[in-house]
C-alpha cells in the first residue's frame, strides 16, 4: 500500500466516523491500525533459489492465515505485512536486506535458509535488536554466539545426527541386526561435511563400521564414480547427505547399475523428502529413508498447509512447514508482547511456549536461542508416498528394512 | 597534470566520500557504501595489474580470499590482535600474488592464458580451503563478535565506513604514485608493446611480478575488510569466482588504467544491481525471481555498447569533443 | 588398490563423461579460435538448450533424440543472431567489451530461465533412460554409450566442414589472419556469426545427449564451463581434435582422481594438470606454436 493511498482512506474514514459513529464502522477502524511489518528473508535467486522459494511460500501462507483470522489481537487486530528480501544466495545479500528491512521498520525477521546467510543476517539484525528466527540453517554455530536476538526453531546438526543414529539403531535391532557396514556420501559444503564428520565419529560407537566417507562437490556433473565405489565397497547401509540434484543423479545411477544396499538411509537429504523426486522417479526413490525436518502428520493444520502449497503448483518441501511455523511463532510472540517493541518481542520469544505450529516438536522452549524440543523425523518412500516411520508415536507406516 | 592536482583529486574524492555519512542517516545506504568500498579496493588492486599492466586476471579471488582468511585465521587460531593481523594478512596475499606471478610470467603466459591460469589457482585455493582444518573446512570460520575498535569492530557503522574509505584512498594514492614514477611507465610500456619494452631494456618479467605483488596486496586488503565486516568466511565466499568477476568488471566498466575507473565502475555495477532490485521489487513485490538480474544484464550490455572504453573513457571523449568544438 | 574391474569401469565412465565435455569444449574452442574471445555465455546457452529439450519433451512428448536435429538448427540461428545483432555491434571489436557482453548475456539467460521455470531441478523420463549395455559384467548406460558415438560423428562432421567447405576455409582463414582474410574479400562479421552459431549448435547437440540421463535447472550449465575451459587449454585453443582428445583425457583424469582422491579433492587434479600444462606447454597438446 502506498502512503498516499493509506492517507486517503484515513481521511475518508475520519469523516465517515464523524458523520455516524455506528457499530458498522468498527471493522474499518480496526483496519486503521498500522500493520505490523515482518521481514521474510530467503534466497530466491542464485544457487539456493529452490529452497528460498518454498520458504517464502510457507511464510506467505502463515501471514495470510493470521490476517484472515483477525491479525494481532493484542494490537487491535493489526495485520501482518510481509517485507520480503531476496538474499541472493550469499551472506552480503542477506545483510543488505536486513538493513533495508530495518529501514522499513520490521519488528522481526524470519528465514535465511542456509547457515552462512543465517549467520551473517542474524548478526546484522542483532545490531538493531531485531528478533531473528532462523528457519533451517543447521550449523550449530548459529546459536553458539551468544546473540540474544537469534532463535532457531528447528534442530541443529547435533540433534539431527543423534536422532538419525538412534533411529537407525532401532530399525536395525528390530530387523535382527542385518546391517553392519556403512558408506557415507556427502556434499562437501558446510551442511554435508558437518554431518558426515559427526556421523563418522559416532557410527562406530553404535556398532557400525564406516567403510568409506565419499565427498562430492555441489554441483556435480557425474555421480557414476561414486556409484562405482559404492558397488565395490558393497555396504549394508548407504547414508547420503547431498542437495537435490546430486542425490537424484546418484539414485538414478544406482538404479541403473543395479546397486541395492539393504538400506539407503539419508540424513537431511535434499531429495529423499521431496515429492518431485518421488513422483518423477518412483523406482529410484522407492524405500529410501530420510531423517529430516518434517511436518507433524497428526496435526490437522498440516494437511491444510499442504493443500494450500500444492494449490500454488509447488512441490511440498520441508521449507514450507518450517517457515509457516516460524512465522506463527513470531506472531504469537508479538501477540503476547502486546507491543511492537523489539526488546519485548525478544523477551516474549525467549519465554515462548508456542504449540500451534505444525512441526512435531511440542511446545517451544528456547535455551540460548535453540528450541529444545526441535527434532527431525524419519520418513520412508513407500507406495509412491513419503511416510513417517519414526518417532513411533505418530508414524503412519512401519519401516521396510532390509529393502532387499 | 601537476603533482598537486594529481594527488589533490584523490584526496578531494576521499573528502567528498568522507562527508557522505554526515549527510545521511540511512544505514541501508551506509551498508551499501561499505560494500561498495570493499569492492572498489579489490577492483583498484585488479586495475593496477589489469588496467595499467594489461594482464587480465580472472583469479583475484586468490588474493582476496588469502587476505580474508589470513585475517580470520590469525585472530581465531593464532590469537593475534586484529590490527596486528592486518599487515600480515596483506603480506600473505602479496606473497600468493608473487608466487603466481613468478610462475606465470616466467612461463611467459599472456592474454587468455594468463587469465585462465589465475582462475585455476583461485579454484585450487578454493578447493583446499574447503577441506583444510585450518580454514575451518566446509564449516567456514567465524570471527568472534567483539565490538570494540581494538578488535577492528565498531559499534558505529560510520567508523567502519571511514576506515574502509581510508583503505581506498590509500590504494588510490598508491596507484597515482605508481602512475607518476618510472615503474608506472614501464608497466604501461609492457601493456602497450611488451616486445618493444623488452627491446628497450625493461625487465618485463620483473615489472610484471612487482605489479602482481602490489595488486595482490591491495586486493588482499579488501579481503581483510570483508572479513571484519561480515565476520564469517567459507571457501565459496573467500575464494569464489564472484569477487574475481566484480574486481574485473568494475575497472572495465569504469575505465581500466585510470585511477578512478574502478571506483566509478564499482558504483555503477553495484548501484545498477541495487536499483534494478529495488525497482523491480516495487513493481512486482519480488514475486518473480530473476527479473531484476535480467534487467541488470541488459543495462550492463547497453553500458558497454555506449561507453566502450569505460565511463571515464566516454567522459574524456565528450570533453575532448567539447574542447574541439570550442576551438 | 582397486580391482581391475573397477578401474575399467572408471575408465569407461571417464570416456563417456569426457565425450560430452569434449562436445561442449569443441564449441568453446571454435569460438575462441576464430573470435579470440572467451565466451562466458557458453554455460548459459547450454542451460537454455537443455531447457529447450525439456520443454519439447514435457509439453509435446518429443523424444530428446528427435529434438536433436531441429534444435541444432535453431541454436545455430540463435547463435548467429546473437553474434550478429548483439555481441558484434555492442563490443566495438574490443576484447574487454566482449567479455562483459558475454557475461551480461549469461546473467540475462540464466535469470530469464529462473523467472520462467523457477529454480526447481527438472528431468525428463524416457523409457530407455535406464537401459544398459552389458559388457563383461559391466553395465554401460545406453544413452551415454550413444552419446559417445554421436559426439564422435559430430566432431568428424565439423572437422570435415572446416577442412573441405568454402565457408570452412573462410573460417580457418579468419582464425589465422583476420586482416588478410578481410583483404581477400571474406566477410569477417558473417564468419564470426557463423562460428558463434556453430558453437551454439554444438551445445544443442550436447543438451539433447545429456537430457535423457541428466537434469536441468537454471544454473546447470555453469558446472560444465570451467571444465570446458580446461579442456580448451589442454587441447590447444582453437583446435578441434585437441578439444576432443582433451575432453576424453579430462573425463578420464576426473574419473580416476575422483576414484582415488574423492570427488571433492579430485577436482584439484583437473586444475593442477591445467596449471602444469599452461606453465610447461601453454599451446596445449595440439595447439600450433605461438
Amino acid at each position: 500500500m502506498t502512503p498516499s493511498a493509506r492517507l486517503g482512506r484515513r481521511t475518508l474514514l475520519a469523516s465517515a466516523a464523524a458523520a455516524a459513529a455506528s457499530p458498522l464502522a468498527a471493522p474499518h477502524v480496526r483496519g486503521q491500525v498500522a500493520p505490523v511489518k515482518i521481514g521474510i528473508l530467503q534466497p530466491v535467486t542464485g544457487a539456493l533459489a529452490q529452497d528460498g522459494e518454498h520458504g517464502r511460500l510457507g511464510a506467505e501462507i502463515a501471514i495470510e492465515e493470521i490476517n484472515a483470522a483477525g491479525g494481532i489481537k493484542s494490537l487491535g487486530g493489526a495485520r501482518l505485512a510481509m517485507v520480503f528480501g531476496d538474499a541472493r544466495s550469499n551472506p552480503e545479500g542477506g545483510v543488505a536486506e536486513v538493513e533495508r528491512m530495518q529501514a522499513e521498520g520490521v519488528v522481526a525477521i524470519v528465514g535465511g535458509f542456509a547457515s552462512p546467510i543465517a549467520l551473517a543476517a542474524s548478526q546484522a539484525a542483532a545490531r538493531y535488536d531485531i528478533p531473528y528466527v532462523v528457519d533451517v540453517g543447521v550449523s550449530d554455530q548459529i546459536v553458539q554466539r551468544g546473540l540474544r536476538n537469534t532463535f532457531r526453531f528447528g534442530p541443529g546438526f547435533g540433534t539431527v545426527t543423534k536422532a538419525a543414529l538412534d533411529n537407525l539403531v532401532a530399525i536395525n535391532e528390530a530387523a535382527g541386526r542385518p546391517a553392519r557396514t556403512v558408506v557415507i556420501v556427502h556434499e562437501d559444503g558446510l551442511f554435508g561435511s558437518g554431518l558426515a564428520r559427526l556421523l563418522n565419529a559416532q557410527l562406530p560407537e553404535r556398532g557400525f563400521q564406516v567403510l568409506e566417507k565419499i565427498s562430492h562437490p555441489t554441483p556435480s556433473r557425474d555421480m557414476s564414480n561414486v556409484a562405482l565405489r559404492i558397488r565395490a565397497l558393497n555396504p549394508d547401509v548407504l547414508i547420503p547427505s547431498s542437495y537435490y540434484s546430486e542425490f537424484v543423479l546418484l539414485a538414478r545411477t544406482m538404479q541403473q547399475q543395479r546397486i541395492r544396499p539393504k538400506a539407503t538411509y539419508a540424513v537431511l537429504n535434499g531429495a529423499a523428502s521431496n515429492f518431485r523426486f518421488v513422483r518423477e522417479f518412483p523406482e529410484a526413490a522407492n524405500l529410501i529413508m530420510d531423517c529430516n525436518h518434517w511436518a507433524d502428520p497428526r496435526k490437522p493444520k498440516t494437511a491444510e498447509v499442504r493443500a494450500k502449497a500444492e494449490a500454488t503448483g509447488r512441490f511440498r518441501l520441508y521449507n514450507i512447514p518450517l517457515n509457516y511455523s516460524c512465522v506463527r511463532l513470531v506472531a504469537d510472540a508479538i501477540e503476547r508482547a502486546g507491543s511492537t517493541d523489539r526488546t519485548r518481542i525478544i523477551e516474549a520469544l525467549a519465554a515462548s511456549t508456542f504449540e500451534d505450529h505444525i512441526m512435531p516438536y511440542g511446545p517451544t522452549r528456547f535455551v540460548n536461542g535453540q528450541n529444545q524440543g526441535a527434532a527431525p523425523v524419519n520418513t520412508q518412500v513407500q507406495d509412491r508416498d513419503i511416510k513417517v516411520i519414526f518417532p513411533r508415536e505418530f508414524a503412519n507406516a512401519n519401516p521396510i528394512f532390509p529393502a532387499v | 597534470m601537476s603533482k598537486a592536482s594529481a594527488y589533490g583529486s584523490v584526496l578531494a574524492l576521499g573528502a567528498a566520500l568522507g562527508a557522505l555519512p554526515l549527510a545521511t542517516e540511512s544505514n541501508v545506504l551506509l551498508n551499501f557504501l561499505i560494500f561498495l568500498l570493499i569492492v572498489a579496493v579489490a577492483a583498484t588492486g585488479w586495475n593496477l595489474l589489469g588496467g595499467y599492466g594489461g594482464q587480465f586476471s580472472f583469479g583475484h579471488a586468490a588474493f582476496f580470499g588469502t587476505g580474508a582468511y589470513g585475517m580470520a585465521i590469525l585472530q581465531e587460531r593464532a590469537g593475534l590482535n586484529a590490527w596486528a593481523a592486518l599487515p600480515i594478512a596483506i603480506a600473505l596475499g602479496a606473497a600468493v600474488g608473487r608466487v603466481i606471478g613468478v610462475l606465470a610470467f616466467r612461463a611467459r603466459l599472456r592474454g587468455s592464458y594468463f587469465a585462465l591460469v589465475t582462475l585455476a589457482f583461485a579454484e585450487v585455493l578454493r578447493i583446499l580451503a574447503n577441506v583444510l582444518p585450518m580454514t575451518g573446512g566446509a564449516a567456514g570460520i567465524l570471527i568472534r563478535l567483539r565490538i570494540d575498535p581494538w578488535h577492528f569492530q565498531f559499534a558505529d557503522r560510520r567508523v567502519f565506513y571511514w576506515v574502509a574509505l581510508g583503505f581506498l584512498v590509500g590504494a588510490l594514492l598508491l596507484v597515482r604514485a605508481m602512475e607518476r614514477c618510472r615503474f608506472g611507465a614501464w608497466l604501461v610500456a609492457v601493456r602497450e608493446n611488451e616486445d618493444a619494452a623488452c627491446a628497450l631494456g625493461v625487465d618485463t618479467v620483473a615489472v610484471k611480478v612487482a605489479a602482481i605483488t602490489l595488486s595482490a596486496a591491495i586486493t588482499a586488503a579488501a579481503g581483510c575488510l570483508y572479513a571484519q565486516k561480515f565476520l564469517y568466511l567459507d571457501a565459496a565466499i573467500a575464494y569464489g569466482p564472484w569477487i574475481s568477476v566484480e574486481a574485473l568488471l568494475a575497472p572495465v566498466i569504469g575505465g581500466a588504467g585510470t585511477v578512478f575507473g574502478p571506483v566509478l565502475g564499482a558504483l555503477v555495477l553495484l548501484g545498477l544491481g541495487e536499483l534494478t532490485k529495488a525497482w523491480i521489487g516495487t513493481l512486482t513485490g519480488g514475486a518473480v525471481p530473476g527479473v531484476d538480474l535480467v534487467l541488470f544484464g541488459v543495462l550492463l550490455i547497453l553500458c558497454v555498447a555506449f561507453a566502450p572504453r569505460g565511463i571515464l573513457g566516454l567522459l574524456s571523449r565528450l570533453r575532448f569533443g567539447l574542447r574541439w568544438a570550442r576551438s | 588398490m582397486q580391482s581391475p574391474e573397477i578401474l575399467l569401469a572408471a575408465l569407461l565412465n571417464g570416456v563417456m563423461t569426457g565425450a560430452i565435455y569434449a562436445l561442449i569444449a569443441v564449441g568453446l574452442t571454435l569460438v575462441y579460435g576464430v573470435l579470440h574471445i572467451i565466451n562466458f555465455a557458453h554455460g548459459a546457452i547450454l542451460t537454455a538448450a537443455m531447457f529447450a529439450v525439456y520443454v519439447l519433451h514435457a509439453a509435446w512428448g518429443v523424444d530428446p533424440y528427435l529434438a536433436l536435429l531441429p534444435l541444432t538448427v535453431c541454436f545455430f540461428v540463435l547463435g548467429y543472431a546473437v553474434q550478429r545483432l548483439i555481441i558484434g555491434p555492442a563490443s566495438h571489436g574490443d576484447d574487454g567489451n566482449i567479455l562483459l557482453i558475454t557475461l551480461g548475456l549469461a546473467i540475462i539467460i540464466e535469470n530469464a530461465l529462473l523467472a520462467v521455470f523457477r529454480s526447481d531441478t527438472r528431468s525428463i523420463d524416457v523409457a530407455y533412460a535406464f537401459s544398459v549395455v552389458e559388457v563383461g559384467g559391466l553395465f554401460l548406460s545406453l544413452p551415454r554409450v550413444l552419446a559417445v558415438a554421436v559426439v564422435l560423428a559430430v566432431v568428424v562432421l565439423l572437422w570435415l566442414f572446416l577442412a573441405r567447405s568454402r565457408t570452412g576455409a573462410a573460417i580457418r582463414a579468419v582464425a589465422k589472419e583476420k586482416m588478410g582474410a578481410e583483404l581477400c574479400g571474406i566477410d569477417v562479421a558473417r564468419i564470426y556469426a557463423v562460428t558463434f552459431g556453430l558453437g551454439a549448435a554444438c551445445l544443442a547437440v550436447a543438451a539433447s545427449l545429456l537430457m535423457p540421463t541428466y537434469l536441468v535447472n537454471p544454473r546447470v550449465g555453469n558446472a560444465f564451463v570451467l571444465v570446458a575451459f580446461t579442456i580448451v587449454v589442454l587441447g590447444g585453443m582453437g583446435s578441434i581434435p585437441g578439444a576432443l582428445l582433451g575432453g576424453l583425457v579430462i573425463g578420464v583424469v576426473e574419473s580416476f582422481s575422483g576414484l582415488f582422491m574423492g570427488e571433492s579433492l579430485g577436482q584439484i587434479g583437473i586444475f593442477l594438470i591445467f596449471i602444469l600444462v599452461l606453465l610447461v606447454r601453454p599451446t596445449g597438446l595440439f595447439g600450433a606454436k605461438a
